[in-house]
């Protein structure tokens, strides 16, 4: 068998650094979002995407098809960016509220309607409470 | 109590769903949240005005004893912060 064809051979590290790069963004908005001590500062995030770059750069340097090889990489380094880009910058991007009640003035009273339908009054809850009343506002289903 | 944008029907579902066992409440036109000026306009999916994320303890006077604006809609006050805030209540 004379016939010698080159062997293309997968590109393990390329392919593993992309399925990585996904599997970070993807784990942390489903998983680690969820503990403070995963979500403030992502450090784990961050080591998955570091992990995730090495693989690509070891991907693209053993490339026998470069070109395919840097597209890859690209997408893999797009996708950490994006993460950067959300941790770093969209996420702050929120009104600074600077006219929210202040610690020792009144809390404006509302009635608003509960879960199940109940009209509800601040005033009222917080007379009836043992000690106080946590206000959380939160975003909502989005 | 947690206040949010959204209506009483999907706020019943997230209760039930995540087993929550405090009280809900819907403000869907954000007055409360326009009152407390905690409105991020176009802040939700699709462009929806919502809450930006706050916290207050409000003691049986109704008034302010502790808050938490966070800079950081990713970044919330932990269970601990906030069973530390409730000691000055009496």
């Amino acid at each position: 068998m004379p016939y010698d064809r080159p062997v293309r051979r997968i590109n393990r590290p390329l392919w593993a650094g992309l399925v990585l790069s996904v599997i970070a963004f993807i784990s942390y908005f489903a998983l680690f979002a969820r503990f403070p001590v995963t979500r403030d500062v992502p450090w784990l995030t961050y080591g998955l995407f570091l992990i995730a770059a090495a693989l690509l750069v070891a991907g693209v340097r053993r490339a026998q098809r470069r070109v395919v090889a840097v597209i890859v990489a690209a997408i893999g380094f797009a996708i950490f960016g994006g993460f950067a880009y959300v941790v770093l910058l969209f996420s702050k991007q929120i009104p600074a509220s600077t006219g929210a009640p202040r610690v020792g003035a009144p809390a404006p009273d509302f009635t608003l309607k509960d879960s199940t339908g109940r009209a509800f009054s601040l005033a009222s809850a917080a007379a009836a409470a043992p000690k106080g009343v946590l206000l959380v506002f939160y975003r909502g289903h989005w | 109590m947690a206040i949010s944008v959204d209506d009483p029907a999907v706020t019943e579902d997230l209760k039930k769903k995540a087993g929550y066992r405090f009280t809900f409440l819907s403000d869907p036109k954000a007055e409360v949240i326009r009152a407390y000026d905690l409105l991020h306009k176009a802040g939700g999916e699709g462009g929806r005005d919502v809450a930006r994320p706050a916290e207050f303890l409000v003691d049986r006077n109704r008034v302010v004893r502790w808050k938490n604006l966070t800079a950081d809609y990713r970044v919330r006050a932990r269970p601990e912060e906030l069973l530390e805030a409730t000691k000055v209540l009496r």
